[in-house]
Protein backbone atom coordinates (compact mmCIF):
# COMPACT_ATOMS: atom_id res chain seq x y z
CA UNK A 1 0.00 0.00 0.00
CA UNK A 2 1.87 3.23 -1.36
CA UNK A 3 1.42 6.43 0.99
CA UNK A 4 -0.40 8.20 -2.65
CA UNK A 5 -3.18 5.89 -1.98
CA UNK A 6 -4.38 7.39 1.37
CA UNK A 7 -6.29 10.87 1.37
CA UNK A 8 -7.13 13.24 4.10
CA UNK A 9 -10.86 13.20 4.16
CA UNK A 10 -12.37 16.08 6.34
CA UNK A 11 -15.93 15.69 8.01
CA UNK A 12 -16.98 18.58 9.92
CA UNK A 13 -17.23 21.06 11.65
CA UNK A 14 -20.63 21.46 10.50
CA UNK A 15 -23.00 18.18 11.19
CA UNK A 16 -26.05 17.01 9.97
CA UNK A 17 -26.31 15.53 13.42
CA UNK A 18 -24.13 16.57 16.47
CA UNK A 19 -23.35 19.72 17.63
CA UNK A 20 -19.71 21.38 15.91
CA UNK A 21 -16.52 19.04 15.62
CA UNK A 22 -14.81 17.85 12.76
CA UNK A 23 -13.10 14.42 12.52
CA UNK A 24 -9.80 14.54 10.27
CA UNK A 25 -10.13 10.58 8.81
CA UNK A 26 -7.25 8.89 6.58
CA UNK A 27 -8.69 6.43 4.36
CA UNK A 28 -7.46 3.88 1.62
CA UNK A 29 -10.19 3.41 -0.29
CA UNK A 30 -13.45 3.23 2.07
CA UNK A 31 -11.37 2.13 5.02
CA UNK A 32 -10.37 4.29 7.50
CA UNK A 33 -6.74 3.76 8.39
CA UNK A 34 -6.56 6.46 11.01
CA UNK A 35 -8.99 9.03 12.67
CA UNK A 36 -8.27 12.27 14.46
CA UNK A 37 -10.67 14.02 16.32
CA UNK A 38 -10.28 18.52 15.82
CA UNK A 39 -12.47 19.68 19.08
CA UNK A 40 -12.93 23.48 19.83
CA UNK A 41 -15.35 24.71 17.79
CA UNK A 42 -18.03 25.17 20.29
CA UNK A 43 -15.68 26.21 23.48
CA UNK A 44 -16.48 28.77 25.53
CA UNK A 45 -14.33 29.12 27.93
CA UNK A 46 -16.46 28.46 31.11
CA UNK A 47 -13.28 27.87 33.62
CA UNK A 48 -11.79 31.07 32.94
CA UNK A 49 -15.65 32.70 33.11
CA UNK A 50 -16.39 30.83 36.19
CA UNK A 51 -12.88 32.78 37.94
CA UNK A 52 -14.90 35.90 37.29
CA UNK A 53 -18.22 35.53 38.51
CA UNK A 54 -19.39 34.74 42.12
CA UNK A 55 -20.21 31.48 43.34
CA UNK A 56 -24.14 31.45 42.65
CA UNK A 57 -23.84 33.29 39.09
CA UNK A 58 -21.65 30.17 37.99
CA UNK A 59 -24.75 27.43 38.31
CA UNK A 60 -26.39 29.07 35.22
CA UNK A 61 -22.90 28.73 33.56
CA UNK A 62 -21.96 25.47 34.10
CA UNK A 63 -25.33 24.09 32.82
CA UNK A 64 -24.63 25.64 29.30
CA UNK A 65 -22.27 23.43 28.15
CA UNK A 66 -24.48 20.08 28.33
CA UNK A 67 -27.78 21.19 27.22
CA UNK A 68 -29.65 17.63 27.52
CA UNK A 69 -27.88 16.71 31.13
CA UNK A 70 -28.27 20.26 33.27
CA UNK A 71 -29.54 19.02 36.38
CA UNK A 72 -26.17 16.61 37.04
CA UNK A 73 -23.93 19.72 35.73
CA UNK A 74 -25.88 22.04 38.61
CA UNK A 75 -25.51 19.32 41.29
CA UNK A 76 -22.14 18.55 41.02
CA UNK A 77 -20.92 22.17 40.79
CA UNK A 78 -23.43 22.70 43.98
CA UNK A 79 -21.68 19.73 45.63
CA UNK A 80 -18.41 20.94 45.81
CA UNK A 81 -19.87 24.52 46.52
CA UNK A 82 -21.16 23.10 49.62
CA UNK A 83 -18.10 21.34 50.46
CA UNK A 84 -16.38 24.19 50.98
CA UNK A 85 -18.94 25.94 52.71
CA UNK A 86 -19.34 23.12 54.83
CA UNK A 87 -23.36 23.34 54.56
CA UNK A 88 -25.92 20.26 53.79
CA UNK A 89 -29.46 19.74 52.35
CA UNK A 90 -31.97 18.72 53.96
CA UNK A 91 -33.22 15.17 53.25
CA UNK A 92 -36.44 16.09 51.58
CA UNK A 93 -34.37 18.43 49.04
CA UNK A 94 -31.84 15.43 48.54
CA UNK A 95 -34.46 13.29 47.26
CA UNK A 96 -35.87 16.31 44.75
CA UNK A 97 -32.54 16.67 43.85
CA UNK A 98 -32.02 12.81 42.65
CA UNK A 99 -35.50 12.79 41.09
CA UNK A 100 -34.37 15.62 38.64
CA UNK A 101 -31.15 14.26 38.28
CA UNK A 102 -32.86 10.71 37.04
CA UNK A 103 -35.38 12.60 34.96
CA UNK A 104 -32.58 14.29 33.20
CA UNK A 105 -30.58 10.71 32.76
CA UNK A 106 -34.16 9.52 31.15
CA UNK A 107 -33.92 13.03 28.74
CA UNK A 108 -30.76 12.45 27.63
CA UNK A 109 -30.67 9.05 26.66
CA UNK A 110 -33.23 9.55 24.64
CA UNK A 111 -31.63 12.42 22.97
CA UNK A 112 -29.02 9.80 22.53
CA UNK A 113 -30.58 7.43 20.85
CA UNK A 114 -32.35 9.84 18.89
CA UNK A 115 -29.16 11.18 17.36
CA UNK A 116 -27.96 7.53 17.09
CA UNK A 117 -31.02 6.74 15.27
CA UNK A 118 -30.40 9.74 12.70
CA UNK A 119 -26.46 8.43 12.37
CA UNK A 120 -27.42 5.11 11.07
CA UNK A 121 -30.30 6.53 8.69
CA UNK A 122 -32.93 6.43 10.82
CA UNK A 123 -35.25 9.06 11.00
CA UNK A 124 -38.05 7.62 12.73
CA UNK A 125 -36.33 7.08 15.91
CA UNK A 126 -34.73 10.69 15.39
CA UNK A 127 -38.19 12.06 15.90
CA UNK A 128 -39.60 9.34 18.35
CA UNK A 129 -36.52 9.98 20.76
CA UNK A 130 -36.90 13.82 20.17
CA UNK A 131 -40.47 13.33 20.86
CA UNK A 132 -40.24 11.22 23.64
CA UNK A 133 -37.22 13.21 25.50
CA UNK A 134 -40.17 16.11 25.87
CA UNK A 135 -42.28 13.99 28.16
CA UNK A 136 -39.26 14.16 30.47
CA UNK A 137 -38.93 18.06 29.60
CA UNK A 138 -42.32 18.61 30.53
CA UNK A 139 -42.42 17.04 33.98
CA UNK A 140 -39.21 19.16 34.77
CA UNK A 141 -40.94 22.63 33.53
CA UNK A 142 -43.90 21.78 35.96
CA UNK A 143 -41.24 21.15 38.79
CA UNK A 144 -38.43 23.68 38.15
CA UNK A 145 -40.41 26.42 35.80
CA UNK A 146 -37.65 25.71 32.87
CA UNK A 147 -37.98 23.08 30.07
CA UNK A 148 -33.59 22.69 30.01
CA UNK A 149 -32.11 25.06 32.25
CA UNK A 150 -33.27 24.27 35.69
CA UNK A 151 -30.51 26.18 37.85
CA UNK A 152 -32.90 23.84 40.20
CA UNK A 153 -30.73 22.73 42.62
CA UNK A 154 -28.96 26.09 45.02
CA UNK A 155 -26.07 25.58 48.14
CA UNK A 156 -28.11 23.68 50.83
CA UNK A 157 -31.07 23.19 49.25
CA UNK A 158 -33.25 23.24 46.20
CA UNK A 159 -35.68 26.42 44.58
CA UNK A 160 -39.16 24.58 44.65
CA UNK A 161 -41.08 21.52 46.20
CA UNK A 162 -42.91 19.33 44.28
CA UNK A 163 -45.82 20.18 42.73
CA UNK A 164 -49.76 18.76 43.89
CA UNK A 165 -50.47 15.93 41.69
CA UNK A 166 -47.05 15.28 40.22
CA UNK A 167 -46.58 11.98 41.44
CA UNK A 168 -49.56 11.24 39.47
CA UNK A 169 -48.86 12.70 36.52
CA UNK A 170 -45.19 11.16 36.69
CA UNK A 171 -46.30 7.55 36.95
CA UNK A 172 -48.64 8.22 33.74
CA UNK A 173 -45.39 9.35 31.74
CA UNK A 174 -43.15 6.41 33.14
CA UNK A 175 -45.86 3.93 32.16
CA UNK A 176 -46.48 5.50 28.73
CA UNK A 177 -42.21 6.06 28.36
CA UNK A 178 -42.30 2.01 29.34
CA UNK A 179 -45.03 1.62 26.40
CA UNK A 180 -42.60 3.49 24.00
CA UNK A 181 -39.87 1.39 24.86
CA UNK A 182 -41.81 -1.68 23.95
CA UNK A 183 -41.63 -0.18 20.11
CA UNK A 184 -38.34 0.94 19.97
CA UNK A 185 -37.65 -3.05 20.84
CA UNK A 186 -39.29 -3.73 17.75
CA UNK A 187 -38.61 -0.82 15.72
CA UNK A 188 -35.10 -0.26 15.90
CA UNK A 189 -33.00 -2.11 18.46
CA UNK A 190 -34.55 -5.69 17.24
CA UNK A 191 -34.11 -4.07 13.92
CA UNK A 192 -31.82 -6.34 11.82
CA UNK A 193 -30.76 -3.15 9.92
CA UNK A 194 -29.74 -1.74 13.34
CA UNK A 195 -28.33 -4.86 14.07
CA UNK A 196 -26.00 -5.65 11.26
CA UNK A 197 -24.88 -1.83 11.73
CA UNK A 198 -23.95 -2.03 15.33
CA UNK A 199 -22.84 -5.57 16.59
CA UNK A 200 -19.06 -6.36 16.62
CA UNK A 201 -18.37 -2.79 15.37
CA UNK A 202 -16.22 -0.53 17.28
CA UNK A 203 -15.36 -3.08 19.67
CA UNK A 204 -13.98 -1.45 23.40
CA UNK A 205 -11.88 -4.04 24.59
CA UNK A 206 -12.45 -4.15 28.92
CA UNK A 207 -8.42 -3.21 29.46
CA UNK A 208 -8.45 -0.30 26.70
CA UNK A 209 -11.25 1.04 28.41
CA UNK A 210 -10.03 1.57 32.04
CA UNK A 211 -6.46 2.10 30.26
CA UNK A 212 -7.94 4.97 28.54
CA UNK A 213 -9.70 6.35 31.48
CA UNK A 214 -13.29 5.98 29.60
CA UNK A 215 -16.42 7.06 31.52
CA UNK A 216 -20.39 6.18 31.49
CA UNK A 217 -22.61 3.84 29.63
CA UNK A 218 -19.32 3.71 26.99
CA UNK A 219 -17.23 2.26 30.20
CA UNK A 220 -20.23 0.07 31.19
CA UNK A 221 -20.86 -1.39 28.19
CA UNK A 222 -16.99 -2.96 28.14
CA UNK A 223 -17.84 -4.61 30.94
CA UNK A 224 -16.66 -2.53 33.85
CA UNK A 225 -19.21 -2.19 36.83
CA UNK A 226 -17.88 1.67 37.51
CA UNK A 227 -20.88 4.15 38.64
CA UNK A 228 -20.32 7.28 41.21
CA UNK A 229 -23.66 6.27 41.79
CA UNK A 230 -22.60 3.46 43.70
CA UNK A 231 -18.76 4.07 44.38
CA UNK A 232 -19.50 6.82 46.07
CA UNK A 233 -23.17 7.48 46.89
CA UNK A 234 -24.28 10.80 46.75
CA UNK A 235 -27.63 12.69 47.42
CA UNK A 236 -30.50 10.23 48.36
CA UNK A 237 -28.83 7.30 46.26
CA UNK A 238 -27.86 5.01 49.30
CA UNK A 239 -31.00 4.60 50.60
CA UNK A 240 -32.10 3.55 46.64
CA UNK A 241 -32.18 0.51 45.09
CA UNK A 242 -31.41 0.17 41.62
CA UNK A 243 -29.25 -2.16 39.65
CA UNK A 244 -25.60 -0.55 37.21
CA UNK A 245 -26.70 -1.49 33.84
CA UNK A 246 -23.11 -3.79 32.43
CA UNK A 247 -22.26 -5.74 29.31
CA UNK A 248 -19.71 -7.08 28.32
CA UNK A 249 -19.56 -7.20 24.15
CA UNK A 250 -18.01 -3.57 24.26
CA UNK A 251 -19.25 -3.09 20.71
CA UNK A 252 -21.89 -0.07 19.25
CA UNK A 253 -24.87 -1.96 20.04
CA UNK A 254 -23.79 -3.14 23.67
CA UNK A 255 -23.49 0.96 24.16
CA UNK A 256 -26.76 1.42 23.01
CA UNK A 257 -28.43 -1.15 25.23
CA UNK A 258 -26.76 -0.25 28.28
CA UNK A 259 -28.63 3.08 27.27
CA UNK A 260 -31.36 1.37 27.31
CA UNK A 261 -31.20 -0.46 30.70
CA UNK A 262 -30.23 2.83 32.02
CA UNK A 263 -33.57 4.37 31.28
CA UNK A 264 -35.45 1.56 32.67
CA UNK A 265 -33.56 1.81 36.15
CA UNK A 266 -33.73 5.72 36.06
CA UNK A 267 -37.68 4.90 35.84
CA UNK A 268 -37.36 2.44 39.13
CA UNK A 269 -35.32 5.67 40.84
CA UNK A 270 -37.77 7.64 40.17
CA UNK A 271 -40.72 5.12 41.23
CA UNK A 272 -38.77 4.66 44.89
CA UNK A 273 -37.76 8.22 45.65
CA UNK A 274 -41.32 9.51 44.37
CA UNK A 275 -43.03 7.05 47.50
CA UNK A 276 -40.27 7.36 49.80
CA UNK A 277 -39.56 11.00 49.78
CA UNK A 278 -39.75 12.32 53.43
CA UNK A 279 -41.59 15.81 54.35
CA UNK A 280 -39.69 18.40 55.40
CA UNK A 281 -37.72 21.56 54.99
CA UNK A 282 -35.97 22.22 51.04
CA UNK A 283 -33.62 24.43 52.50
CA UNK A 284 -30.77 23.87 54.85
CA UNK A 285 -31.40 25.76 58.11
CA UNK A 286 -28.20 27.24 58.20
CA UNK A 287 -30.39 29.90 55.22
CA UNK A 288 -33.67 29.40 56.11
CA UNK A 289 -32.65 31.15 59.88
CA UNK A 290 -31.86 34.16 57.79
CA UNK A 291 -35.33 34.55 56.00
CA UNK A 292 -37.75 37.01 57.81
CA UNK A 293 -40.46 35.54 58.74
CA UNK A 294 -42.92 37.22 56.00
CA UNK A 295 -40.62 35.44 53.32
CA UNK A 296 -40.95 32.11 55.27
CA UNK A 297 -44.74 32.22 55.16
CA UNK A 298 -44.45 32.83 51.29
CA UNK A 299 -42.46 29.70 50.89
CA UNK A 300 -44.87 27.75 52.80
CA UNK A 301 -47.58 28.55 50.87
CA UNK A 302 -46.22 29.03 47.72
CA UNK A 303 -43.93 26.21 48.28
CA UNK A 304 -41.08 27.47 46.98
CA UNK A 305 -37.56 29.37 48.38
CA UNK A 306 -36.88 33.02 48.41
CA UNK A 307 -33.18 33.16 48.40
CA UNK A 308 -31.35 34.85 51.37
CA UNK A 309 -29.47 37.78 50.66
CA UNK A 310 -26.38 36.10 51.81
CA UNK A 311 -26.40 33.90 48.48
CA UNK A 312 -25.68 36.73 46.47
CA UNK A 313 -22.21 37.19 48.00
CA UNK A 314 -21.31 33.65 49.11
CA UNK A 315 -17.75 33.70 50.80
CA UNK A 316 -16.24 30.15 51.54
CA UNK A 317 -12.92 30.01 53.74
CA UNK A 318 -10.20 29.14 52.12
CA UNK A 319 -9.55 26.08 50.88
CA UNK A 320 -10.30 23.20 47.83
CA UNK A 321 -13.51 20.84 47.18
CA UNK A 322 -13.10 17.93 44.87
CA UNK A 323 -16.84 16.50 43.80
CA UNK A 324 -17.75 13.41 41.25
CA UNK A 325 -21.34 12.64 40.33
CA UNK A 326 -22.40 10.82 37.37
CA UNK A 327 -23.69 12.76 34.59
CA UNK A 328 -25.95 11.08 31.99
CA UNK A 329 -22.58 10.92 30.07
CA UNK A 330 -20.45 9.61 32.67
CA UNK A 331 -18.34 10.70 35.55
CA UNK A 332 -18.53 14.67 35.74
CA UNK A 333 -15.67 16.34 38.15
CA UNK A 334 -15.24 19.55 39.64
CA UNK A 335 -12.75 21.13 41.54
CA UNK A 336 -12.60 23.91 42.92
CA UNK A 337 -10.16 26.14 45.00
CA UNK A 338 -11.26 29.14 47.12
CA UNK A 339 -9.27 31.76 48.73
CA UNK A 340 -11.49 33.19 50.34
CA UNK A 341 -13.55 35.76 48.31
CA UNK A 342 -16.68 36.06 46.50
CA UNK A 343 -15.27 34.16 43.36
CA UNK A 344 -13.20 31.05 42.69
CA UNK A 345 -9.58 31.12 42.39
CA UNK A 346 -9.42 28.31 40.11
CA UNK A 347 -12.46 26.10 38.75
CA UNK A 348 -12.06 22.88 37.08
CA UNK A 349 -14.42 20.80 35.48
CA UNK A 350 -13.66 17.55 33.23
CA UNK A 351 -16.98 16.76 31.55
CA UNK A 352 -17.66 13.22 30.45
CA UNK A 353 -17.75 13.94 27.03
CA UNK A 354 -13.72 15.56 27.08
CA UNK A 355 -13.18 12.17 28.79
CA UNK A 356 -14.54 9.89 25.89
CA UNK A 357 -13.54 11.87 22.79
CA UNK A 358 -9.72 9.37 22.80
CA UNK A 359 -12.95 7.10 21.66
CA UNK A 360 -12.48 8.59 18.01
CA UNK A 361 -9.07 7.72 17.15
CA UNK A 362 -8.97 4.47 19.49
CA UNK A 363 -12.14 3.13 18.10
CA UNK A 364 -12.46 4.12 14.42
CA UNK A 365 -9.98 3.21 12.47
CA UNK A 366 -9.21 -0.29 10.62
CA UNK A 367 -12.80 0.22 9.82
CA UNK A 368 -15.67 1.11 6.61
CA UNK A 369 -16.16 5.10 6.07
CA UNK A 370 -19.62 3.92 6.70
CA UNK A 371 -18.97 2.64 10.30
CA UNK A 372 -17.75 6.13 11.26
CA UNK A 373 -21.22 7.41 12.08
CA UNK A 374 -22.44 4.46 13.45
CA UNK A 375 -19.65 4.20 16.27
CA UNK A 376 -19.70 7.73 16.87
CA UNK A 377 -23.69 7.98 17.49
CA UNK A 378 -23.08 4.86 20.10
CA UNK A 379 -20.61 7.46 21.98
CA UNK A 380 -23.03 10.15 22.69
CA UNK A 381 -20.48 12.56 22.43
CA UNK A 382 -21.94 15.71 22.80
CA UNK A 383 -19.13 18.58 21.29
CA UNK A 384 -20.58 21.40 23.73
CA UNK A 385 -19.92 19.60 26.92
CA UNK A 386 -16.48 18.26 25.76
CA UNK A 387 -15.31 21.47 24.46
CA UNK A 388 -16.89 23.48 28.01
CA UNK B 1 -21.21 3.49 54.84
CA UNK B 2 -20.50 0.26 56.91
CA UNK B 3 -17.81 0.00 59.63
CA UNK B 4 -15.62 -2.87 56.90
CA UNK B 5 -15.66 -0.53 54.04
CA UNK B 6 -14.45 2.09 56.15
CA UNK B 7 -11.78 0.06 57.62
CA UNK B 8 -11.03 -0.81 53.99
CA UNK B 9 -10.72 2.76 53.17
CA UNK B 10 -8.42 3.12 55.63
CA UNK B 11 -6.18 0.51 54.98
CA UNK B 12 -5.57 1.38 51.19
CA UNK B 13 -4.70 4.89 52.48
CA UNK B 14 -2.13 3.63 55.11
CA UNK B 15 -0.95 1.26 51.97
CA UNK B 16 -0.27 4.37 49.72
CA UNK B 17 1.25 6.55 52.66
CA UNK B 18 3.54 3.80 53.20
CA UNK B 19 4.51 3.61 49.59
CA UNK B 20 5.08 6.97 48.79
CA UNK B 21 6.64 7.95 52.06
CA UNK B 22 10.44 8.62 51.00
CA UNK B 23 9.23 10.39 47.49
CA UNK B 24 6.82 12.95 48.60
CA UNK B 25 7.55 15.66 50.97
CA UNK B 26 3.97 15.74 52.50
CA UNK B 27 1.21 13.52 52.73
CA UNK B 28 -2.82 14.58 53.52
CA UNK B 29 -5.65 13.08 54.24
CA UNK B 30 -9.43 14.31 53.99
CA UNK B 31 -12.25 11.91 53.92
CA UNK B 32 -11.76 9.84 51.03
CA UNK B 33 -9.13 12.19 49.55
CA UNK B 34 -5.46 12.00 49.60
CA UNK B 35 -3.42 14.94 48.76
CA UNK B 36 0.46 14.00 48.42
CA UNK B 37 2.88 17.05 47.63
CA UNK B 38 6.04 15.37 45.22
CA UNK B 39 8.80 17.63 43.90
CA UNK B 40 8.70 17.04 40.29
CA UNK B 41 11.26 14.88 39.16
CA UNK B 42 9.67 12.55 41.95
CA UNK B 43 6.85 12.34 39.33
CA UNK B 44 7.05 9.67 37.20
CA UNK B 45 8.12 7.29 40.29
CA UNK B 46 5.59 8.47 42.23
CA UNK B 47 2.95 8.20 39.45
CA UNK B 48 4.66 4.44 38.98
CA UNK B 49 4.01 3.58 42.52
CA UNK B 50 0.69 4.60 42.70
CA UNK B 51 0.04 2.38 39.16
CA UNK B 52 1.41 -0.92 41.08
CA UNK B 53 -1.08 -0.36 44.00
CA UNK B 54 -3.66 -0.24 41.05
CA UNK B 55 -4.35 3.08 40.56
CA UNK B 56 -5.54 2.92 37.03
CA UNK B 57 -6.26 6.09 35.25
CA UNK B 58 -5.77 10.20 35.49
CA UNK B 59 -9.37 11.96 36.41
CA UNK B 60 -8.14 15.93 35.44
CA UNK B 61 -4.86 17.36 34.89
CA UNK B 62 -5.30 21.14 36.24
CA UNK B 63 -2.66 23.54 37.90
CA UNK B 64 -3.29 26.86 39.90
CA UNK B 65 -1.91 29.83 39.15
CA UNK B 66 0.26 31.35 41.79
CA UNK B 67 1.66 34.77 40.40
CA UNK B 68 3.34 35.77 44.21
CA UNK B 69 5.41 33.16 44.39
CA UNK B 70 6.06 33.15 40.21
CA UNK B 71 4.65 29.46 40.89
CA UNK B 72 2.27 26.85 38.73
CA UNK B 73 0.95 23.94 41.03
CA UNK B 74 -0.15 21.24 39.00
CA UNK B 75 -2.46 18.94 40.15
CA UNK B 76 -3.53 15.38 38.94
CA UNK B 77 -6.70 13.51 40.34
CA UNK B 78 -5.68 9.46 40.45
CA UNK B 79 -8.44 6.93 40.93
CA UNK B 80 -9.13 3.38 39.75
CA UNK B 81 -11.82 2.29 37.79
CA UNK B 82 -10.71 -1.73 37.13
CA UNK B 83 -11.01 -1.82 41.58
CA UNK B 84 -13.87 -0.96 43.03
CA UNK B 85 -12.45 -0.82 46.86
CA UNK B 86 -9.88 2.03 45.41
CA UNK B 87 -12.05 3.61 43.60
CA UNK B 88 -13.18 5.28 46.45
CA UNK B 89 -10.39 6.51 47.14
CA UNK B 90 -9.21 10.09 44.55
CA UNK B 91 -5.46 10.56 45.09
CA UNK B 92 -4.58 14.29 44.48
CA UNK B 93 -0.64 14.03 43.03
CA UNK B 94 0.50 18.03 43.58
CA UNK B 95 3.91 19.22 42.09
CA UNK B 96 5.03 23.03 41.88
CA UNK B 97 6.96 24.02 38.73
CA UNK B 98 8.04 28.25 38.23
CA UNK B 99 5.84 29.34 35.98
CA UNK B 100 8.35 30.68 33.77
CA UNK B 101 9.67 27.60 32.25
CA UNK B 102 7.17 25.13 33.86
CA UNK B 103 8.09 21.63 32.16
CA UNK B 104 7.15 18.28 33.83
CA UNK B 105 7.22 15.03 32.50
CA UNK B 106 4.54 13.76 30.52
CA UNK B 107 2.18 10.83 32.45
CA UNK B 108 1.23 9.38 29.18
CA UNK B 109 3.22 5.98 29.46
CA UNK B 110 2.00 5.33 32.96
CA UNK B 111 -1.55 6.50 32.27
CA UNK B 112 -2.63 6.94 29.00
CA UNK B 113 -6.18 8.30 29.99
CA UNK B 114 -4.01 12.02 30.73
CA UNK B 115 -3.32 12.31 26.87
CA UNK B 116 -5.62 15.10 26.20
CA UNK B 117 -6.47 16.32 29.40
CA UNK B 118 -2.15 17.27 29.28
CA UNK B 119 -2.83 18.70 26.21
CA UNK B 120 -5.53 20.77 27.56
CA UNK B 121 -3.35 21.88 30.18
CA UNK B 122 -0.50 23.04 27.67
CA UNK B 123 -2.61 25.53 25.91
CA UNK B 124 -4.25 26.53 28.62
CA UNK B 125 -1.25 27.09 31.06
CA UNK B 126 1.57 26.93 29.57
CA UNK B 127 2.97 23.60 31.00
CA UNK B 128 5.37 21.56 28.49
CA UNK B 129 5.18 17.58 29.38
CA UNK B 130 7.77 16.32 28.01
CA UNK B 131 7.28 13.32 25.95
CA UNK B 132 3.91 14.04 25.11
CA UNK B 133 3.39 12.80 21.09
CA UNK B 134 0.78 15.63 20.40
CA UNK B 135 1.54 18.73 22.20
CA UNK B 136 -0.75 20.89 19.89
CA UNK B 137 -3.45 23.72 20.20
CA UNK B 138 -6.59 21.68 21.07
CA UNK B 139 -9.60 23.96 22.09
CA UNK B 140 -8.26 27.38 21.27
CA UNK B 141 -8.62 29.00 18.03
CA UNK B 142 -5.38 28.14 15.39
CA UNK B 143 -5.22 31.53 15.48
CA UNK B 144 -5.03 33.15 18.99
CA UNK B 145 -2.25 34.68 20.51
CA UNK B 146 -1.61 35.87 23.76
CA UNK B 147 -0.74 34.51 27.19
CA UNK B 148 -2.33 30.83 28.66
CA UNK B 149 -5.75 31.86 29.06
CA UNK B 150 -5.85 30.40 32.43
CA UNK B 151 -2.92 32.18 33.93
CA UNK B 152 -3.89 34.90 36.09
CA UNK B 153 -2.36 37.66 33.50
CA UNK B 154 -5.04 36.64 31.53
CA UNK B 155 -7.39 39.14 32.61
CA UNK B 156 -10.96 39.12 30.93
CA UNK B 157 -12.38 42.08 29.67
CA UNK B 158 -15.98 42.67 30.82
CA UNK B 159 -18.45 45.69 28.68
CA UNK B 160 -18.49 47.92 31.88
CA UNK B 161 -21.43 45.70 33.60
CA UNK B 162 -20.05 44.19 36.44
CA UNK B 163 -22.51 41.03 36.39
Amino acid sequence: MSEERIIELLIGPQHPSSGHMRLVAEVDGDVVVRLKPNIGYVHRTVEKLAETKKYIQIIPLVERPSLADTANHNLGYVLALEKLLGVEAPPRAQYLRTILAEMNRIHSHFYGIGIHGIMLGSSTVFMWGFADREIMIEMAQWLTGARLTYSYIIPGGVRRDLPQGFEDEMEKALRYLERRLEDYDRIFIRNPVTRARLEGVGVLKKEDAIRLGIVGPNLRASGVPYDVRKVQPYCAYPELEFDVVVREEGDSMARLLVRIGEIKQSMRIIRQALKQIPDGPILSENYLKMIPPKWKEFMETKRRVKFPAIMANLRPPKGEAFSRVEAARGELIYYVVSDGSVTPYRFRMVTPSFRNVVLFEHLIRECRVADIPAIYGSLDYFPPEADR
Amino acid sequence: MDSRSEAGLESIIEKISQSLRELSTEIGTKDEIVTVQVEPDNLLEVAKKLKEIGFDHVKSVTAIDLPEQKELEVVYHISSLGNLDLAKVIVVLKARVPSEEPHLPSLIEIWPSSKYLEREEYEMLGIVFEGHPELERLLLPDDYEGPPPLRKEFEVKTEGIQA
